[in-house]
């Protein structure tokens, strides 16, 4: 690390934060069914809030006053929910027709262990062995209506029930291994922000609900806050890999070990150019390495947040992640560590002159 | 108001860099209008007049973004990749000139395509500003970049690449300089707003704030009068269209009934809208709060979202007509 960002005695991310990112990675809260997550969220907000509120669609709304007069309000989001399933049919056999909630490629699905329920119980979603099927067969992926759930014949499970891929979170070297850390990074990280709050602003953690299916839970969590600028922070890929014939990888997203993405642009939000100047000056100023991701498709929170009421100068910062939206997703504590020191920062260097600048 | 509409659709502002041309707005409406006011999504409202007993808060809108391209990826050799902001199709990007918001100009050119035949896609596209290497690129990731291209004035038609939707913003300038010094029973807010091109965003936080009882979008819209195009009434030099419907707006048929008639009492030429795909500002201001009843009126334009749109200089003026009759006097809506 950078010795001018020593010198600032930036906080660091240690242990103990890592074994809350495990517990939220762990836990099951697949979009509109968030309640294992939010638990952790209002046992961990609650020593650390002035204010804590669960709001109409379960979203945890966390309010942490300055401590100074005529303080800016700034938003944080993050949302709780995850990609998933949910139980459609139950068939004999403890087999369960089901439907993907959120973006999920169906041909990655074949072979995969999940934990259905409350009860994390487990099952698997099988195909014919390859004794079985013909070559022609194997050439094409197998389609959402032919997979089914199988839980065994002693599990028990109901129509509605979430399910969710079966990972249990590791750190391995440098790497953070987990499922959902699409968007328990984001969690994690509101939460150690809150713990070590800049005293400057208002701040306004909203934990959200059902993003992963259309930023539904933000929109109103953004309308309660009515805020003066607004940062969702969430996980995006890292689509960084070698391409197969050594060509150069000009669409890779954003990079692993590059440092958070700041979003200029993506299908839901234009960030404001005043946020983007000012998080990347911080960057730059105290040696916190960060990275734009590369304008394009994709969204989060901020494309909701930044059309509530008259408008809310917003902008989003995410970890980058390989293999997002599958079984695992692969970050970098440093990468994670740096998100944390960009937004500690940058918020701490907030005022009201921020937003009298030209854009 | 040539000299107007040339400095308007020559200065440069894709969605979410509107800067420059909400400056230039400023300096032109001048004394015209004493009440600025940027929202926090850029948007600028200019509000002129107080509401009477026989008035209404009225909100106009302009958007003053125009379509353009964002930096995604700047090669070894200092070729740009990019993307697009809003709806800009690759069939008119080839051979063209960009030029950023910093001041750096560029020439679209792309792969070599598989076919002579085949059209490039935007991924297939590069921007060429005269580097060799990443190092001594001028660009950055996610830098915005507009159309280049000087405005063209042909007598009649004028042409340039933003007559969507400068040439409403120059109406609207035009309007409020008219207005100056006229009786009005209405509370006038002129908004100039931001990120339309992506989805009415700018109008969308607008009409919030502004909460009007009325509102009404000037843009422009498509037209059937050139060879073997599209089936639509709509036609160049025919007046100001007042729009009916779009792809995501059901006109409020008494807005409709209130522009049609005071537009054949004021003798002035219009034609009416009906438009398949597309939309305005206005689909937004219907939608906000508790609803609002509105309107749009429309500048028949061809060749829409390429460099070269054109307008009948005819149907701008006659525009700003109408509008200094619509809001002369009270609106009933009936």
């Amino acid at each position: 690390m950078n010795p001018k960002t020593n010198s600032q005695q930036a906080p660091v991310l240690g242990a103990e934060a890592i074994a809350l990112l495990e517990r939220l990675s762990n836990a099951v809260a697949v979009s509109g069914d968030e309640g294992e997550v939010r638990a952790i969220v209002l046992e961990q907000v609650k020593p650390h809030a002035d204010e804590v509120k669960v709001d109409a669609l379960g979203n945890v709304l966390v309010t942490r006053k300055a401590k100074t007069k005529d303080a800016l309000r700034i938003m944080l989001a993050a949302h709780m929910d995850e990609i998933g399933f949910m139980l459609v049919d139950e068939e004999e056999g403890g087999l369960y027709r089901f439907a993907t909630v959120g973006g999920i490629d169906v041909r990655q699905l074949v072979g995969k262990p999940v934990w259905v329920g409350k009860q994390h119980q487990a099952g698997i979603i099988g195909a014919r062995p390859i004794h079985l099927t013909k070559r022609d067969e194997r050439e094409h992926s197998i389609p959402l209506d032919q997979l089914r759930i199988d839980l065994g014949l002693n599990g028990k499970a109901k129509v509605g029930d979430r399910a969710t891929f079966a990972t249990t979170f590791r750190q391995s070297g440098p790497s953070l291994v987990g499922k959902a850390l699409d968007n328990r990074f984001g969690v994690a990280t509101l939460i150690e922000l809150l713990k070590q709050a800049p005293q400057n602003v208002d701040l306004l953690l909203a934990f959200t609900v059902q993003e992963e299916v259309g930023l539904r839970g933000v929109r109103v969590a953004a309308y309660a806050f009515a805020p003066d600028a607004a940062i969702a922070v969430d996980s995006t890929p890292a689509a960084d890999l070698p391409m197969w014939d050594g060509s150069e990888n000009s669409k890779f997203n954003c990079r692993l070990d590059g440092g958070p993405a700041i979003y200029v642009a993506d299908s839901g939000t234009l960030s404001d150019p005043r946020l983007i100047r000012h998080l990347s000056q911080t960057g730059d100023e105290l040696g916190i390495p960060y990275q734009f991701r590369q304008p394009g498709g994709g969204g989060t929170d901020a494309g909701a947040i930044h059309k509530t009421r008259s408008g809310v100068p917003s902008i989003s910062v995410s970890v980058p992640g390989r293999y997002a939206h599958s079984a695992v997703l692969i970050g970098r504590l440093a990468d994670w560590q740096n998100t944390f020191n960009l937004l500690h920062a940058g918020i701490s260097r907030m005022n009201r002159v921020l937003f009298e600048q030209p854009r | 108001m040539k000299a107007l509409i040339q400095k308007l659709v020559e200065s440069i502002g894709p969605s979410g860099y509107e800067s420059n041309v909400r400056e230039l707005i400023k300096t032109e409406i001048g004394d015209a209008a004493s009440n600025f006011q940027v929202d926090p999504l850029g948007s600028l409202l200019v509000r002129t007049g107080k509401k009477t007993a026989a008035g209404m808060r009225v909100m106009l809108s302009a958007h003053m973004d125009e379509i353009g391209v964002i930096a995604t990826h700047i090669d070894e050799n200092g070729f740009v990749r990019l993307t697009t902001v809003g709806g800009v199709s690759p069939r008119t990007c080839y051979g063209g000139r960009v030029i950023f918001v910093s001041g750096v100009h560029g020439v679209i050119g792309g792969d070599r395509p598989d076919s002579p035949t085949s059209m490039h896609s935007i991924e297939q596209l590069f921007i060429d500003v005269g580097a060799t290497s990443r190092e001594n690129c001028p660009v950055k990731v996610g830098d915005f970049a507009a159309f280049d291209r000087p405005f063209l004035d042909l007598g009649d038609r004028l042409v340039a690449k933003s007559m969507d939707d400068r040439i409403a913003v120059a109406i609207l300038v035009e309007t409020l300089r008219a207005l100056k010094g006229k009786e009005t029973p209405h509370e006038l807010v002129f908004v100039f707003s931001t990120q339309e091109e992506v989805g009415l965003r700018g109008a969308t936080a607008a009409a919030y704030g502004v909460d009007p009882d009325l509102g009404l979008s000037v843009d422009v819209t498509g037209v059937g009068d050139t060879p073997k195009g599209a089936k639509m009434e709509v036609g160049l030099g025919k007046g100001p269209a007042v729009k009916v419907r779009d792809g995501r707006m059901l006109a409020d048929p008494r807005i409709v009934r209130w522009m049609v008639d005071t537009a054949e009492k004021a003798q002035l030429p219009y034609q009416l809208e009906v438009l398949e795909a597309g939309t305005t500002d206005a689909a937004a201001i219907q939608l906000a709060r508790a609803g609002v009843p509105a309107g749009c009126m429309s500048i028949p334009c061809r060749y829409i979202h390429s460099p070269s749109e054109m307008v009948d200089y005819n149907d701008v003026t006659n525009c700003v007509r109408l509008l200094v009759e619509l809001l002369s006097h009270p609106i009933e809506l009936k």
